[in-house]
């Protein structure tokens, strides 16, 4: 076990670092670096002199080594819109982003689950036929569109909900979060609801899937021949068994939860990470960028190896499985 | 199928492997309709300049008095605007249709591209082993590892926006999906004895491989890349919604959606509405005929 964490998290940061050097490369080689680091409005003294500070002058190897030096210790530029650390402007961010993914997931959970176990169940029915439908177009539908037409009928026609920004904030752990608070969670409901779209087709996807594979398992049928009530057979001895690939796919889909929430904060003008990105990108705030890259890589690399590391512990079959190529 | 054989019988035509498929294709009537829809929409973006009422790229045929008008109304130029207009009084129905130009040519277009050069290196990596396959399927992972919009967005940042950098950002997004379709398939057919007397035959490589193994990977690559032009549109589309895609200038759907925001909270619907309509038509259709192409081409499903 030992040596398949420590090979793993070596792998992980193996990936780290490629990828830095990717970004690096995106941001030194393919653009103008003086353009990038230095503000658009420094004159031509200003600019030489900041291109000696910044060590541009020295070889491309030397660069990144100090690009990865100041990486490690927190430093990854300064915004040069909100004259700030970038990594601070992200951190600040990052509540509103993940609660949204967070409201996101549960939500999807919350609908998706039941659908999911109706269409396992009666997967002749009419209404599975219409669950399944709806996933199909769960899966099309674009969700920026979506989120459009939310606004259009709850916001401007219906006026139930609010159709931008956090709304009031409460305090926990010194980070502002939106749920905490009645005004907040209406600001919420739509920009959730419009994340979870997705991954509520998928969550019934799996869940039906799950539910028909399970029910002709030898120890459902077991448990049907014991005479239990078919409420106690889907409950305790599918629905359980399903729950785990469900909730581990749903886990992993956290990571991509997050990224899409872009999409979903520009429409619904969400002030959290993704809004950010979008804005720097407009305005060419790289620092920001390149900082908002940085973390997400990181995040997603460790969201893989806590996956990959519960898996083998779970399932011992993983570890020898690697072991033995 | 027993009906459809016998209708092939009737005509008296030999049964070749493409017309069975034409009538296996056709036996869900949801598919064809939808091939049906595709086709006019592809019809429509190919002769848009002979059927739109106005060139909505020209400036000097737009009338800025004529802007936000509601679906229905007769404008300065004497004609309706069926699907009123924008801000710029550009007629709706004109922008969606042109819009719908932009939209399919960027998704097949960079569709095509990723397929080129992931069936390539997929049917390489198969073919190659050892070395060469596991360096390959490790960028296949990396790649497959991100979502698709987080990958499309750093190669943006990096390239700046232009439609020519969304195609690049869309290729380089999907090219794994074809490269790990491909090299599946391929691995299961290089074993077949046709590769091995093509190789008796001392065949250069690229003739084996593009000649004789290729063709056979064929039909999981067909099912594949109809899902991924569907992906691409939709991809684009909302690049396009965030302002980094294709210029002001000559919008895509995405960009007449996003066009629409700001009026749509004082009620003019109709600006982001019916663009949004004709992008989900759009990828609805092509996803419903790729999802019968996936049950007609799988050997596991034949009856």
């Amino acid at each position: 076990m030992t040596v398949y964490l420590v090979r793993r998290v070596l792998q992980a940061l193996l990936v780290v670092l490629a990828m830095s050097l990717i970004v690096f490369i995106g941001v030194y080689a393919i653009g103008d670096p003086v353009e990038i680091l230095i503000s658009p409005d420094a004159d031509q003294i200003e600019r030489e002199r900041a291109v000696q500070a910044l060590g541009l002058d020295l070889p491309l190897w030397q660069q990144y080594a100090v690009f990865l030096t100041k990486a490690l210790q927190g430093d990854l530029g300064r915004s040069f819109v909100y004259n700030e650390p970038a990594l601070k402007l992200i951190l600040q961010r990052m509540p509103a982003t993940m609660e949204l993914a967070f409201g996101a997931t549960i939500i999807a959970l919350i609908i998706g689950l039941p659908l999911g176990l109706y269409a396992g169940l009666r997967p002749d029915g009419r209404f599975s036929r219409v669950i399944m439908a709806g996933s199909i177009l769960g899966f099309s539908l674009p969700t920026f569109w979506v989120g459009l037409m939310l606004i259009m009928v709850f916001a401007v026609y219906l006026g139930w909900l609010p159709s931008t920004g956090r709304g009031e904030t409460g305090t926990l752990l010194g980070m502002h979060w939106s749920f905490l608070t009645w005004d907040g969670l209406r600001h919420m409901a739509m920009p959730a609801i419009n994340l979870s779209l997705f991954k509520i087709s998928l969550v019934i996807r799996l869940t039906r899937a799950g539910v028909r594979e399970t029910m002709l398992m030898d120890y459902v049928k077991f448990a049907r021949a014991k005479g239990l009530s078919p409420a106690r057979v889907t409950f305790v001895h599918v629905f359980k068994n399903i729950l785990i690939p469900v909730v581990t796919v749903v886990g992993l889909e956290l990571g991509s939860t997050i990224a899409f929430s872009v999409v979903t904060e520009s429409v619904f003008a969400w002030p959290g990470m993704g809004k950010l990105i979008i804005d720097s990108i407009n305005v060419l705030d790289r620092p920001v960028i390149v900082a908002y890259l940085m973390m997400i890589v990181l995040m997603f690399i460790a969201i893989n190896l806590i996956v990959d590391l519960t898996y083998s512990m779970l399932d011992p079959r993983v570890r020898l499985e690697s072991k033995a190529t | 199928m027993s009906e459809a054989i016998i209708t092939a019988k009737a005509t008296d035509k030999v049964e070749t492997p493409f017309r069975r498929f034409v009538f296996e294709f056709a036996e869900s009537k949801v598919a064809l309709g939808a091939l049906v829809v595709f086709i006019i929409i592809a019809l429509l973006a190919i002769f848009a300049p002979w059927i739109t009422p106005q060139n909505p790229y020209d400036l000097a045929e737009l009338d800025i008095m004529d802007g936000r008008m509601e679906p229905g109304t007769v404008g300065g130029a004497g004609f309706t605007y069926w699907l009123g207009t924008d801000d710029q009084g550009r007629d709706m129905l004109s922008g969606i249709i042109y819009g719908l130009r932009i939209s399919l040519t960027v998704g097949a277009g960079s569709a095509l591209i990723a397929c080129l050069i992931g069936a390539s290196l997929g049917l390489l990596a198969a073919y190659a082993g050892g070395r060469t396959d596991s360096v390959i399927m490790r960028l296949v992972d990396l790649q497959l590892s991100f979502p698709t919009i987080l990958a499309a967005l750093m190669i943006l940042a990096f390239l700046g926006k232009g439609i020519m950098n969304v195609v690049i950002a869309l290729v380089l997004v999907e090219w794994a999906y074809y490269a790990r379709t491909v090299r599946g398939t391929a691995l299961v057919e290089r074993r077949r004895e046709y590769i091995e007397a093509a190789q008796c035959l001392a065949l250069p490589t690229h003739r084996v491989l593009f000649g004789h193994l290729l063709p056979n990977c064929l039909p999981p690559l067909i099912v594949v890349g109809t899902m991924q032009v569907a992906r691409a549109i939709a991809l684009e589309a909302t690049l396009s919604f965030l302002g980094l895609g294709v210029p002001i200038t000559e919008p895509s759907l995405g960009l007449l959606i996003a066009n629409g925001y700001e009026y749509m909270l004082s009620g003019k619907y109709w600006i982001s509405f019916y663009p949004g309509i004709a992008l989900l038509i759009t990828i609805v259709s092509i996803n419903l005929v790729g999802d019968q192409l996936r049950d007609v081409l799988n050997p596991r499903l034949k009856k």
